[in-house]
């Protein structure tokens, strides 16, 4: 496949510059950090107070990770941000519910709950008053912005699969047209020579994936409200996907596959060592798969708002070297921007392949097993 | 470390939205729409199948057709020829019987001619014989006196003559 290749070199240059930048802050940021871990939280308001030096790697590990809140901008240090749900379950207090902004960015408490900002992680917290221990079922910036997905999602394929129905054996039209390709690639493309002659039954759930992720890292690539969110660089989502595919991939399994796992082609002494290897690789498998789809997105998150961030820094040093530094940065962050489009469907690609080949393994049998061996 | 720490409370709004939406999309959107996929790629596959087949029926039609435009050509060719054949004969034939029919009117004119001139031959032997009679009457009146025996005079040398024509005619 040469256009994968391609794909993989624009990674690899992609790979590269997240060194780079990383780099660069990491010899800014350490020191920030270091002096951060040193104050305590009451430090913090005073810090407000004063003039506060642009922190890059705060700013992008405040970004990348989920908040109880959806910051869109501060003016004159007063964070402006849309508040969420917060919806705790406490042993005694029983189920509560209440919106983010009672608690005031961690400068009030409400119903025993407060936020605390932990520093090393770069993000608030949600505290019992008390200190006792509790459930967290929040619906926090990345649970908003994947539930705002799903139902975007629903729009737009419920509105093709209409389409389809209401004008029956015609030609696509509108966004049919632009969604069908894309169907009709995960089925002819992905699940068709991965899995085989079965592979209907798992194309729900092939086209689910592709487009829920793809769809994802598109809202990701959004700077504005409902898109920016980092959803499927969030390792608890990609950990739900992962973890869909390791359970169909465990219950569609055939005979070939468990005896495969469980009684492999080898001298039987050799058992003691390939079963664990092989029931390893079973769980391995969707654990890569989880950790690649993070890890990528993620770093695309990153790189642009590192070549944002360069901005400021420069900025801070001399206002005219900022505005040069934003000249590059501007088109670097294009670049990037282009790049991650093109990364948002090789991941959402990538992923829905290897879960048909995993799915495809489950139900593959050996017809010419003797032959072979 | 948080980074890579998966949230209790996303893990769960993720399990229960991404659940809702593959039933959702399967019922409702992959299933109609994997369908008139396969609906619409079968009528195309039929469709193309049938033209192939009418490809395949017209240029049978085709051969057929030229081989009746072959017989019927060869038929046309043959019908001439046949007129052609019987024109001549019909030609033959007229011509034949014209000579024919020609001869036979020679002929019966020939005949006519023969018949008229005899008449006429005989006409002018009585004349003559008349003729000849009175100018012997004049010439003999005088020298016979009894007619009988002038007239068997006559009789007898008009013999000699009738003898003497008959001779000269054959």
């Amino acid at each position: 496949m040469p256009i994968n290749k391609g794909l993989m070199n624009l990674q690899v240059i992609k790979n590269y510059l997240v060194l780079v930048v990383f780099a660069l802050f990491s010899s800014l940021q350490m020191p920030i950090f270091a002096s951060n871990h040193a104050e305590n939280n009451a430090n913090h308001e005073a810090e407000h107070e004063t003039k506060e030096k642009f922190k890059p790697g705060k700013m992008i590990m405040e970004h990348i990770k989920n908040s109880y809140d959806w910051h869109i901008m501060d003016i004159n240090h007063h964070p402006i941000s849309i508040p969420l749900p917060i919806i705790t379950y406490h042993s005694q207090d029983g189920m509560v519910a209440f919106l983010s902004s009672k608690l005031e960015h961690g400068h009030a408490d409400y119903k025993g709950y407060k936020l605390v900002y932990n520093d090393s992680e770069s993000r608030y917290r949600l505290v019992r008053v008390d200190g006792t221990t509790f459930t967290d079922l929040s619906m926090t910036k990345n649970a908003f912005a994947l539930i705002f997905a799903s139902i975007l999602l629903l729009v737009i394929m419920l509105s093709v699969a209409k389409g389809y129905t209401k004008r029956k054996g015609k030609a696509p039209k509108g966004i049919q047209s632009f969604m069908e390709p894309l169907i009709l690639f995960i089925r002819d493309e992905v699940a068709k020579p991965s899995i085989g002659k079965s592979y209907e039954k798992f194309l729900p759930f092939l086209l689910t994936i592709f487009f829920f992720i793809f769809i994802n890292n598109l809202l990701g690539l959004v700077p504005l409200f409902p898109g920016g969110a980092n959803v499927t660089g969030n390792i608890a989502v990609t950990l739900v996907l992962a973890v869909f595919t390791f359970l169909i991939t465990t219950f569609s399994g055939k005979k070939d596959y468990w005896k495969h796992i469980f009684l492999p082609d080898v001298p039987v002494w050799m058992y003691i060592l390939m079963i664990p290897i092989e029931i390893l690789g079973m769980i391995l498998k969707p654990f890569v798969l989880m950790l690649r789809l993070f890890a990528n997105i993620t770093a695309g998150h990153i790189i642009i708002l590192g070549f944002f961030s360069l901005i400021f820094i420069f900025g801070e040093m001399s206002q005219g070297v900022g505005m040069g530094v934003g000249v590059f940065s501007v088109v670097f962050t294009v670049f990037m921007s282009v790049l991650e489009l093109l990364v948002a469907f090789l991941q959402a690609y990538v992923f829905t392949l290897l879960s048909a080949l995993y799915f495809g393994m489950a139900v593959e049998e050996h017809h010419h097993a003797e032959e072979h061996h | 470390m948080d980074l890579v720490t998966p949230e209790f409370s996303l893990v769960i709004w993720m399990l229960i939205s991404f659940s809702i939406l593959v039933f959702i999309l399967g019922k409702f959107a992959w299933k109609p729409i994997l369908n008139a996929l396969k609906e619409r790629e079968n009528s195309i596959e039929s469709a193309l199948q049938s033209a192939e087949e009418a490809k395949a029926e017209m240029s049978k039609l085709k051969s057929d057709n030229e081989s009746l435009i072959q017989e019927a050509r060869l038929e046309r060719d043959n019908m001439l020829k046949e007129a052609r054949a019987m024109k001549d004969n019909i030609i033959a034939e007229a011509k034949k019987a014209a000579e024919e029919e020609s001869a036979k009117m020679i002929q019966r004119a020939n005949e006519e001619i023969n018949k008229s001139k005899m008449a006429a031959i005989g006409e002018l032997k009585s004349q003559v014989a008349g003729i000849a009679i009175d100018i012997s009457e004049k010439l003999l009146n005088k020298e016979l006196k009894s007619s009988e025996e002038q007239e068997r005079l006559i009789q007898q040398h008009i013999q000699d003559f009738e003898s003497k024509q008959s001779a000269s005619l054959n």
